[in-house]
């Protein structure tokens, strides 16, 4: 861990303030407004970075069918798609019920 | 443990930590208008560590997706309505009062009950006001007896039991304006589901669809779909052809264009529309009506520090859709969060998906994606569009499964 990030933590514990979340790269903000957990979209967060990377670049080629993922797909690039994924495939999944954790 | 300070353990990347500084307050951010866009963006700065305050005058949100749906009887009321306790839960705070002033010099918002609120930035997210002055006749007393239902509530319930009390053999005449307007497919998926209700169930009335443009969103796919299930009871009139309504007589039930006089069973009338009022109160709607924004930040053109989003902002390519205003709201808060803390914006790139029905189980979608560029959101060339026009019924069971799905985790993701 970080230095600067470990002391952002340890003062966040000790304040219990509210730290800011992992900034999206463009375009992945949108994501889990569709893929969630018990949708038939699928729950993308927190799956592994090659398998959603893979997904992106096939979409964007079109060997890969799909009802709007080949049509959002090719609007980004493959360094674009590769930040999505790595960012995806850090983040939780959220609970079927909640989007956020009750305090 | 928190979802972040889990995230950090996991992976130790690096985080954009927004402001505060640990030792001083939090800047104050105004949200006004708790809907897809303001909800959206008061949860997105709250977790950027601002002090946020959503003003929303209604206790309850009624959505307007899939309210069309509640017209035709094929989903309940109750699945539209939402409140803000959600979003009370995840630490915002939530005033449900009518903003009615803003001094933007003084960062200042006022409170119909005569309280302020300060703010080192405003987002605005007013949604839209439907225009009394557009079409003669048509004005706020109108809509007792021809309903627009563009804003999802009562009108949506009048609408509902006009159609289910409609005389066998009746006519339903539906008036949709020109562009822009909130939700571009959304009278054409009107259209559509009355046209499945008259089929089932009054199979000799007839739905005549008055248009103030000859083209329109997911066009060939909405007329191939009209053209198999429909053929009999939706007459469309495109403006070439007379489709401008140009008065309406609410007493007499009559439709009026330049071509001809419609008597109505049922009449909803969809007028143009304008950003919602506080737009205009705070100085950020020009002579069109809507609101010109930066497309990296949504900051308003017209006044520094009050930021505008969703249907009321003029945002270039991106249609006025819920959709839009979410993925609106997250990139405006990013703005905001880096703003405040003296931090250029990243450049953003804006996702679109609509879905609509054509029938019960018969969905087609548009979808969308967007930079700034040129001083607008403009489409990323080679992406987005609509549905294949050729697909097979199972394409189409598939994308209603999905638009159902789609509303159920954003307004989950939203208010939940």
């Amino acid at each position: 861990m970080r230095p600067a990030v470990l002391a952002a933590w340890l003062l966040a514990g000790s304040v219990g303030m509210v730290l800011a979340r992992e900034r999206p790269p463009p375009g992945a903000s949108s994501c889990a407004e569709c893929h969630a957990e018990g949708a038939a979209m699928g729950a993308i967060d927190g799956r592994p970075e090659a398998e959603i990377a893979a997904a992106l670049a096939e979409y964007r080629s079109g060997v890969r069918p799909a009802s709007v993922m080949s049509r959002i797909a090719r609007g980004f690039s493959e360094e674009e798609s590769r930040a999505i994924a790595a960012y995806l495939s850090r983040q939780r999944p959220a609970a079927p019920e909640t989007s956020q954790e009750r305090p | 443990m928190s979802r972040t300070r889990r995230a950090f353990l996991a992976t130790g990347a690096a985080f954009a930590l927004g402001r505060p500084a640990l030792a001083q307050a939090a800047a104050k951010v105004v949200v006004i208008g708790g809907g897809f866009g303001g909800a959206t963006a008061a949860r997105a700065l709250h977790g950027g560590g601002l002090d946020v305050t959503l003003v929303e005058v209604n206790s309850t949100y009624v959505s307007c997706p899939f309210s069309n749906e509640v017209i035709a009887g094929l989903q309940p009321m109750a699945a539209q309505r939402f409140g803000y306790e959600g979003l009370a839960r995840a630490g915002i705070r939530v005033v449900h009062a009518a903003a009615t002033g803003i001094d933007a010099d003084a960062r200042r918002v006022t409170l119909a009950d005569g309280t302020a609120r300060t703010y080192d930035r405003l987002v605005l997210s007013p949604g839209i006001d439907l225009r009394f002055d557009a079409i003669p006749g048509y004005d706020a007393a109108a809509v007792d007896r021809m309903p627009h239902a563009w804003k999802a509530g009562e009108q949506t319930l009048l609408l509902a039991r006009q159609l289910a009390a409609m005389p066998e053999g009746g006519t339903v005449v539906l008036a949709v304006p020109g562009n822009p307007y909130r939700c571009p497919p959304g009278p054409y998926e009107r259209a559509s589901l009355i046209a499945h209700v008259l089929k089932t169930t009054k199979p000799r009335a007839k739905l005549i669809l008055l248009d103030a443009k000859d083209t329109f969103s997911k066009q060939r796919l909405f007329q191939s779909g009209w053209k198999a299930l429909y053929p009999t009871q939706l007459e469309y009139v495109p403006l070439a052809e007379g489709g401008q309504v140009t008065a309406v007589d609410p007493d007499a039930m009559i439709v009026r264009t330049d071509f001809s006089d419609y008597k109505a069973d049922v009449a909803c009338i969809i007028p143009p529309q304008r950003a919602g009022r506080i737009a205009a109160v705070a100085g950020v709607a020009d002579r069109s009506g809507w609101c010109p924004i930066d497309p990296v930040t949504f900051e308003s053109r017209l006044v520094p520090g009050i930021h505008v989003i969703g249907d009321a902002a003029i945002a270039g390519a991106m249609p006025k859709s819920a959709f839009s205003a979410n993925a609106q709201a997250k990139v405006c808060a990013d703005a905001v969060i880096d703003l405040l803390a003296g931090r250029a914006p990243e450049t953003p790139k804006l996702i679109n998906t609509c879905y609509s029905l054509v029938a019960p189980g018969y969905g087609i979608s548009i979808a969308g994606v967007y930079h700034p560029a040129g001083g607008v959101l403009a489409d990323v060339e080679g992406a987005g569009g609509i549905s294949p026009v050729d697909a097979s019924m199972a394409l189409r069971e598939q994308e209603a499964l999905h638009a159902a799905d789609w509303y159920r985790t954003i307004t989950r993701q939203v208010f939940g």
